[in-house]
């Protein structure tokens, strides 16, 4: 007590002023202290980056200094791609794909949007499938699976190559180059690839005489062997009618005889077509068999 | 009766509104220092409906998270003579406390020794008008009381029901729905005199805070300082102070009388001061740290520097023996327990059953009063401290601060006051249409 009193001798009164005690009250009101110890400073903060960025040159400048930063990162040699690999094509398709994907090497792997590279190959007819990805030692792989041509398609503009989904390939320039190929014609046909591959298969007897098959009418298919003969397939079921007609053909030699059309469309009703030579001939048989007679 | 009814149940409600609040101080007006605690209530665990002992004796509800003492100034006999001084000695210690705390506190609990406290025992007694006791019986019981005339200028501080009965079964806590007839009561209503609180609430409220109670510091000391045995069997606590000493007697955990003696470690102080020939300062030094009560041979060849800083040689280098401090001393004391010992003859205390006498307060710490006081005052005498309470720290844990700490516990626990009991209902339908008036016109 003694020494309290000394120092309050020496030191004066030790109380606080009324407006000190007051002001330690107030800053010990709870939500006093909370907006001066967080709002004041976040609001300076507020007001200083505002200041700042509202002038165009220092964000143009923030911009640039960002970007300076995001190339120099993404242009390191340890994420540039320097070489493109196509594998599984042939030198005409990778050819196409090196001229229809915009890509400049070298280029930073960040830059390289795989999935559209992806995509544009993809949309190259002869495509069946890709997979691409970059790989160690900035080499852009592209590894492509190719449709192989299955049927030749005759079409107004031209011959195509067609896989065996139906799916174009390329266009062809004569019948000559892919004599083994099945020939298909008609408007819709490449829709009907399933349905002719049956047919094809069930006309393995007559494969020396096979022209090609013609789709009418986007509906059904006719057989046309050489010579010009033609058997008319109905739009249901048409392999068990071809069937029947090569049935015919083992037991009759129906296809040997002068027969130029066979109609097959009405199941209960199969027609056949005799040829007009073979009607001039037989005209000139009845003629001759008449001036006998007299 | 009315006008403190209301007063008091001013401040009872702003002390529910700050335990509401979590935060409030205690404060201990004192003749030789001001003390402040501030307490964060946390938990629900201060209301005391249940029997008995609850957790940690009620003390779990609440903690010390700051505390401040300053030495007090414009306050003499546990009056307030010096209102700018008090008012500034409170502002210091409110403002470290609250520092310390960190917390902003809007409301105080206060305790002073002074004002001539004087008590009263009333009695009641009222027929029970339901089979069973009801609320409504006992604020009938209460208000039948009839208060003596205590005087102009004075001012009831405490009225508490300490005991009831019920027809011949005597020492009810709560009679409440026990069933009976007769109720009767016994009230003790502590008075003080008027401008004692009166200018206690004005210091508080030029530091900008509320008054939400006032309690005499003889009673929170005897709540720190006895034992729950003590207050249970009968005791008497002595709190010496530095302007005045208070006496407090309590039986059945009740306080039953309180009175203070105007004699204090201040006047030993200048006992010292005026034999000496030092200044109040040296003196309090030298009480503080050669004091005693007992003389020994040993105390003859004791010798007390006392200095000083006059410029005169000679006499800044005097010594006495401790023999001479004690003789000093000692009458003064012997005075102050003489005066307590005839407060506690007129307050009946040879009659209680147990007539243990604990001694507290700062100046209970002179060595050797405990033997004088055991042969004033009688065998049984106790030096106490007060019982510790939550984050309370070491340097409050002493018998000076007995006070502060009874204060705390009495805002944890406050004893049930008259005025906290409905008023009786006189003549409903008038009264309530009454209200119903009153209601229209205050809120239209």
């Amino acid at each position: 007590m003694s020494e309290m009193n000394m120092r309050s001798d020496i030191l004066g009164d030790p109380a606080p002023s009324r407006w000190s005690y007051r002001l330690l009250r107030l800053m010990l009101t709870p939500y006093l202290r909370i907006c001066l110890f967080y709002g004041v400073p976040l609001g300076l903060l507020a007001v200083a980056l505002w200041l700042n960025f509202s002038n165009e040159d220092r964000r143009d400048a923030l911009r640039e200094m960002y970007d300076t930063i995001y190339l120099s990162i993404i242009e390191r040699p340890e994420f540039m791609v320097n070489v493109m690999s196509v594998s599984g094509a042939s030198d005409t398709l990778t050819d196409d794909i090196r001229e229809v994907l915009p890509i400049d090497l070298p280029v930073s792997s960040f830059a390289l949007d795989l999935d559209q590279v992806h995509e544009m190959v993809m949309g190259l007819g002869p495509v069946k499938d890709v997979v691409v990805r970059v790989q160690s030692g900035g080499v852009l792989e592209i590894n492509v699976m190719e449709r192989t041509p299955a049927f030749l398609w005759r079409r107004a503009n031209g011959l195509e190559l067609l896989d065996e989904t139906g799916a174009f390939v390329r266009q062809a320039v004569t019948r000559l180059d892919y004599p083994h190929l099945p020939l298909i014609a008609g408007e819709e046909a490449d829709t009907q690839i399933d349905t002719a591959q049956s047919i094809l298969v069930a006309a393995a007897p007559l494969h020396d005489r096979l022209r090609g098959l013609v789709f009418i009418g986007g509906r059904r298919f006719d057989v046309v062997l050489d010579g010009g003969q033609i058997i008319r397939l109905p739009e249901q079921d048409p392999v068990s009618a071809l069937e029947r007609a090569i049935m015919l053909d083992h037991s009759e030699q129906l296809l040997a005889r002068a027969v130029s059309v066979i109609d097959l469309r009405l199941e209960n009703r199969p027609t056949l077509q005799v040829s007009e030579s073979a009607l001039d001939i037989l005209k000139d048989n009845k003629n001759m068999q008449l001036r006998q007679t007299e | 009766m009315t006008d403190f009814y209301h007063s008091q149940r001013a401040m009872r409600d702003m002390r529910n509104a700050a335990l509401q609040r979590g935060v409030i101080a205690v404060l201990d007006v004192g003749s030789a220092k001001i003390g402040c605690l501030v307490l964060r209530f946390d938990g629900g665990t201060y209301r005391n409906d249940q029997e008995g002992v609850g957790p940690m004796a009620g003390q779990s509800g609440f903690r010390v998270i700051g505390s401040a003492t300053t030495r007090s100034r414009g306050v003499g006999f546990g009056e307030i003579y010096s209102m700018p001084e008090v008012e500034r000695a409170i502002r210091t210690a409110l403002q470290s406390a609250q520092k310390l705390a960190n917390v902003r506190v809007d409301h105080v609990i206060a305790c002073f020794s002074g004002g001539r406290p004087r008590s009263y025992g009333l009695e009641g007694e009222v027929t029970v008008e339901n089979p069973t006791v009801s609320e409504q019986d006992i604020a009938r019981v209460l208000s039948s009381c009839d208060v003596p005339d205590y005087g102009a200028g004075r001012d009831v501080l405490h009225a508490q029901p300490v005991n009831f009965a019920l027809d011949h079964r005597s020492g009810l806590t709560d009679p409440r729905g026990q069933s009976g007839e007769v109720l009767a009561t016994d009230v003790h209503m502590l008075t003080v005199d008027e401008k004692v609180i009166r200018d206690l609430a004005y210091c508080v409220k030029r530091c900008d805070l509320e008054l939400a109670g006032v309690a005499s510091s003889a009673y929170a000391s005897g709540i720190s300082s006895l034992v729950e045995d003590e207050q249970e069997l009968g005791a008497a606590c002595i709190d010496f102070g530095g302007g005045s000493t208070g006496v407090s007697i309590f039986i059945k955990k009740h306080m039953i009388y309180c009175d203070a003696v105007r004699l204090g470690g201040d006047h030993v102080t200048r006992d010292i001061s005026m034999g000496l020939q030092v200044p109040m300062a040296v003196a309090e030094r030298i009480k503080t740290r050669n004091g005693g009560l007992i003389a020994t041979g040993m105390d003859d060849r004791d010798m007390i520097e006392i200095g000083g800083n006059t410029g005169d040689w000679e006499h800044d280098r005097r010594k006495i023996s401790r023999t001479e401090l004690i003789g000093i001393m000692r009458p003064r004391m012997e005075e102050v327990l003489e005066d307590v010992r005839a407060h506690l003859d007129a307050a009946g205390f040879d009659h209680l059953p147990s007539q243990q006498i604990v001694l507290t307060g700062g100046g209970s710490q002179i060595p050797g009063l405990d033997g004088l006081a055991s042969r004033i005052l009688g065998q049984q005498v106790r030096l106490g401290r007060p019982l510790r309470i939550h984050r309370l720290p070491q340097a409050y844990s002493g018998p000076s601060c007995s006070s502060l700490v009874g204060l705390s516990l009495f805002a944890a626990h406050p004893q049930d006051e008259w005025w906290d009991f409905e008023a009786p209902q006189q003549g409903y339908p008038s009264r309530s249409f009454k209200r119903a008036v009153r209601w229209f016109r205050e809120n239209w």
